[in-house]
């Protein structure tokens, strides 16, 4: 059989870029859920808010996309923090099925929002890179790609110091690990939690502009709410690097998936549910995810 | 002199866990300086009363002051930044953190500077907020002699130098009140020598004033200014270890009904009672 290596070099480095830009989107959902133990369904939702938002600013305000970028993420940054008052902070101590239940109902009331504003269509960015592309190795790697990846990169690289080095980095995780003890020392869970949605809607408004510039943005975008489920549970809940790894398995995966259905078996949409099949098996395996952390009780 | 005001005053103190009674109209005081200690059967109610002033549990009744402030209201955080540090009965450290990230975590509500005036970090005076902050870990690290793991993930230490290293992010938070629950818990007799030498270290050294559950009755008579008794969630009797120890509730309700025995745990506590007035 004469298959097409090129095209699966070129699908496989997709898959990673993409991959990585799932992972983005797995890593505020990892912070959300360590830092306050809320599994958050809107997460999609909170992606494709921040692309309407730098859109509409562009389209409507008629400003540069660099102007409309920075608003979008501090329109997204306060965003979070209200979304973190208004609807989660009544809900502190009533049992976590309720709270699931509200992000839930936060992401019906975001898309019918987000319908009503901006309408049902999609809609493209105006073509900020003039179609500019760049070849590495023979493979062609379009402009909003390589912006794709070079913000994911510089996104984890601020993750890592924000949780390593700096002191409210510090306080979420002593928060995440135990908040009553995070507590007796002086922090107060109130404003970590509320900076764990801001950082959260933060760094989504990032993933869905960049998501919008290569795929127009339309409502149909939160689906990356969907498919950042498997990455994280491939690789742990509760863990950022599993949160990366796993998307770039995902990203991986579904190009490849794609490569497997287009040359050999042309079923059709495999790339779709390719993940979701390994998301099954993984659990199957590893319950816990590949990093995930195993509940361990000394006796 | 200023009049010297009391640190902790407890008045009246009740809490109900449904129909349990945990706590029951309880009473007392502790002075700037004191080492007091609570003690009581298993089950007395001593944590819940620990728990009481640190915040975790609101009491139905009762007041509760610090430096003269009422407690009651505010929040776990709100009363460590007022200056009240504790530990806990089961180890509560950070594993996954190094020793040092579990210190520094007591630091940060003593910071000033954030994100935003950290990116000065010369201008701002984050740089000298910075090494004032490392330099005064530093001798709490010295002080509890824990340098040699400064950089070992605190889940992995043995039982007695976790506890050390728990007492260390407690002291970090610069508390004038520390609580204790049970220090020496599970600790053998070396561990628990050198524990005890910290807690008169913490009273005499850094002045704090020092609130510890301890069930080893050697190290409370030896250590303690005041003691009281709870038993059933009520104080049965409070004062110096001896009045406590001769108390016929305490004889009772605490130590058995065997003489005997009694007699052996005195005789032995006595000689080296520390003298009062610890610090003031």
């Amino acid at each position: 059989m004469d298959l097409n290596w090129n095209l699966l070099l070129q699908l496989l480095l997709n898959g990673v870029i993409v991959g990585m830009l799932y992972g983005v989107v797995a890593m505020c959902f990892v912070l959300i859920y360590k830092s306050t133990q809320v599994v958050n369904f809107a997460q999609g939702e909170f992606v494709v808010l921040g692309a309407w938002v730098c859109w509409s600013m562009i389209a409507w305000m008629e400003l540069h996309f660099i102007p409309a970028f920075l608003f979008a993420l501090v329109f997204m940054t306060l965003y979070g923090v209200i979304v973190q008052v208004v609807v989660l902070r009544p809900l502190v101590g009533e049992p976590i099925i309720s709270v699931i239940m509200a992000t839930i109902g936060l992401s019906i009331f975001m898309q019918a929002l987000m319908n009503w504003v901006f309408g049902n269509n999609a809609e493209s960015f105006p073509d900020i890179f003039g179609g500019w592309k760049i070849e590495i190795g023979g493979l062609q790697v379009e402009a909003g790609y390589l912006l794709s990846f070079v913000l994911s990169i510089v996104v984890m690289l601020a993750f890592f110091w924000f949780f390593k080095y700096s002191r409210w980095g510090l306080a979420m995780r002593a928060t995440a690990f135990n908040q009553q003890v995070a507590a007796s020392l002086g922090i107060s869970t109130r404003q970590v939690f509320a900076m764990a949605w801001a950082i959260s809607a933060l760094v989504s408004a990032i993933a869905g502009i960049v998501l919008g510039l290569v795929n127009g943005v339309s409502t149909g975008l939160a689906f990356i709410g969907i498919k950042v489920f498997p990455a994280v549970i491939v690789g742990g809940l509760d863990s950022i690097v599993g949160a990366i790894l796993g998307g770039v398995i995902i990203g991986v995966l579904e190009n490849g998936a794609e490569f497997v259905d287009g040359q050999i078996l042309k079923v059709g949409n495999m790339y779709k549910v390719a993940p979701f099949y390994v998301l099954i098996l993984i659990l199957m395996i590893k319950p816990y995810g590949l990093f995930g952390t195993k509940d361990i009780e000394r006796v | 002199m200023t009049q010297p005001e009391r640190m902790l005053e407890v008045e009246g103190v009740s809490l109900r866990f449904g129909g349990v009674r945990a706590l029951n109209n309880v009473s007392f005081h502790v002075e700037r300086g004191e080492l007091f200690s609570i003690i009581g059967p298993n089950g007395a109610g001593k944590t819940s009363l620990l728990n009481c002033i640190s915040g975790r549990y609101r009491p139905n009744e009762g007041s509760i002051r610090f430096r003269g402030e009422q407690l009651l209201g505010r929040s776990i955080n709100d009363r460590a930044r007022l200056g009240i540090g504790r530990t806990f009965q089961n180890l509560a450290l950070f594993g996954h953190m190094s020793v040092l990230d579990n210190i520094l975590v007591g630091r940060h509500h003593l910071l000033k500077n954030n994100v935003i005036t950290g990116m000065l970090y010369w201008a701002s005076g984050a740089r000298r907020e910075e090494l004032a902050h490392r330099k005064r870990v530093e001798e709490i690290i010295d002080f509890l002699e824990i340098q040699h793991v400064r950089n070992e993930p605190a889940g992995t230490l043995s039982y007695g130098l976790r506890k050390r290293v728990e007492l260390a992010r407690a002291v970090a938070i610069e508390p004038e009140l520390i609580l204790l629950d049970e220090p020496m818990a599970g600790m053998n007799l070396e561990e628990k020598e050198d524990m005890a030498r910290y807690i008169v270290d913490l009273g005499q050294e850094f002045n704090m004033t020092i609130v510890m559950i301890e069930h080893d009755m050697g190290v409370v008579v030896d250590l303690s200014d005041r003691v009281i008794v709870l038993d059933f969630g009520k104080l049965i009797a409070g004062g110096t270890p001896e009045e406590v120890m001769a108390d016929e509730h305490v004889k009772r309700a605490y130590l058995g009904e065997e003489d005997e025995l009694l007699h052996d745990e005195e005789a032995e506590a006595m000689p080296s009672k520390q003298p009062e007035g610890v610090g003031a």
